[in-house]
């Protein structure tokens, strides 16, 4: 085989991976852990930073292979996954798990390697998502996207410790205002891909309670998201100006959350779920200022 | 009608100075100004938000005449707070009154002309005051010439309000095309205006 070929083999390897790690959930998460990282307003140490951003990149990385190779069985049934190259046999099953699998271990061991404690919160983030949501959970119960949500909130919570050197209640804020997030996404996905849930035989909000519910859980965590980070934000310290922002970023959420309850529209629905991750983003960019 | 990239970048440059505005712009008042210009300049952040989100189709909602109200009342209610202290009491009354006179006929079924002469008089009486107070000060020397733009994007925010409410009754002055193609620019140009006039005036 000619260099040229190698590179270009390389690069389409690279394509067919890139999907697998579902880049952009994948870097709001990063961002949260850079954030609770920031929170702290300690000296910023470079190479601890790069540290926290690598290990958090592949943990995270690693975990959502891990999940892709795992349902590659029901991504095949459904039309939104069905293209993933774990479920279309581009990619073989054996070297996505390994692939997974040495991902994984680079984060989480680079964790540990950073701070035991925070190697242990990272460890902890990647077990809830792959053992319990994944493996154990996710085909049984509607009520898996809890434990979905306990692993997201467990890279804010890693960054925090990091910084700080013990778990303290923001980092439980934190952790609860992303737990309380997640449901925005994966409820409304699950609105708008009922099909391909039912069609795959994974339990979801919707088909198990009916729409209703499913929209008064989402208003509700909506809520309880934007109570926690309004709480983390006043423990923290951040500036009179940061928490105006802050409070009207939230009232923007309460207004689209009560409107998500109130009417029953598709269009309602993905606004809440588009202005509930610019939120969580701009959360993350005004509680990382603090170390500025 | 379908939003184009350079409408999205025109709300951004408005949700962006409506953030700076609300964290640094106003930092040296005392609360009460705060709070009003932390109101309308968080709704002008959060609609312009919605519509890069839901794209003009955002504007349908029945809630838009109700909302683009608040937005001249807070900045009125705010710079009158500021500088005209004799008449606090009476513009706060005005401002609650006013909002809640639009509020109720806007959601209530009425066939008369009432909701559209309550936006006229609320928009109306609110937009005069952000238009006309601010060149009025800086024409007197209370505060620096550059204070008029406040006035000048009152004078936008006026014409954006009427324009929006009126298509919103059913009366459109101009065509919904053409309100909404120059909405994303309008708002901009406010937020410009009110942003350099509270920095530099």
């Amino acid at each position: 085989m000619s260099v040229q070929s190698k590179i270009v083999n390389r690069k389409s390897k690279i394509a067919l991976y890139w999907p697998l790690i579902k880049s952009t959930q994948t870097g709001l998460l990063l961002a949260t852990g850079i954030a609770g990282y920031l929170s702290a307003g300690t000296r910023i140490g470079l190479l601890t930073l790069l540290g926290v951003s690598f290990s958090l990149f592949f943990a995270i990385s690693g975990s959502t292979i891990m999940n892709m190779w795992y349902d590659r069985d029901i991504d095949v049934k459904m039309k939104r996954t069905h293209k993933r190259s774990a479920a279309s046999g581009e990619l073989s099953p054996k070297e996505v798990f390994w692939v997974g699998m040495i991902i994984s271990l680079l984060g989480v061991g680079w964790a540990f390697i950073i701070a035991p404690l925070y190697g242990l919160v990272v460890f902890a983030g990647w077990s809830f998502d792959v053992i319990v949501y994944t493996l154990w959970l996710k085909r049984r119960t509607a009520w898996s996207i809890v434990w979905g949500g306990i692993s997201g909130a467990m890279p804010i919570l890693a960054g925090r410790v990091l910084a700080t050197g013990h778990i303290d209640l923001v980092g439980i804020l934190l952790a609860l205002a992303i737990l309380f997030w997640i449901p925005t996404h994966t409820l409304t996905f699950s609105i708008k891909f009922r099909e391909d849930y039912a069609n795959a035989e994974i339990p979801t909000f919707p088909s198990t309670y009916g729409d209703t519910f499913t929209r008064a859980t989402i208003a509700v965590s909506s809520v309880l998201a934007a109570l926690a980070i309004g709480w983390a934000s006043v423990l923290i310290g951040i500036s009179a100006g940061y928490l105006r922002l802050i409070a009207v970023l939230t009232a923007g959420l309460l207004l689209l959350a009560f409107a998500t309850f109130r009417v029953e529209s598709e269009r309602v629905n993905f606004g809440l779920f588009k202005y509930a991750s610019l939120y969580m983003l701009s959360s993350m960019i005004i509680l990382a200022m603090k170390a500025f | 009608m379908k939003m184009n990239p350079l409408d999205r970048v025109f709300l951004l440059g408005t949700v962006l100075l409506s953030a700076y505005q609300i964290v640094v712009g106003i930092d040296a008042l005392s609360t009460a100004p705060i709070i009003a210009y932390t109101i309308a300049f968080g709704v002008l952040l959060v609609a312009g938000l919605l519509l890069i989100i839901l794209g003009f189709e955002g504007l349908d909602s029945p809630v838009v005449v109700i909302i683009s109200t608040v937005i001249p009342l807070a900045l009125a209610l705010g710079l009158v707070w500021e500088h005209l202290a004799s008449f606090r009491g009476w513009y706060l009354i005005f401002v609650i009154a006013g909002f809640a006179a639009v509020t109720y006929t806007r959601s209530t079924p009425i066939h008369n002309h009432l909701p559209v002469i309550m936006i006229t008089i609320t928009h109306g009486i609110a937009g005069l005051t952000i238009f006309l107070l601010p060149i009025f000060l800086s024409i007197q020397g209370a505060t620096k010439p550059a204070f008029a733009l406040v006035g000048i994007g009152g004078a936008l925010i006026g014409i954006c309000g009427l324009l929006l409410s009126f298509l919103k009754t059913g009366k459109p002055i101009l065509p919904r095309e053409v309100i909404f193609r120059a909405f994303p620019i309008f708002l901009l140009l406010t937020t410009i205006c009110f942003v350099t006039g509270f920095k530099f005036g």
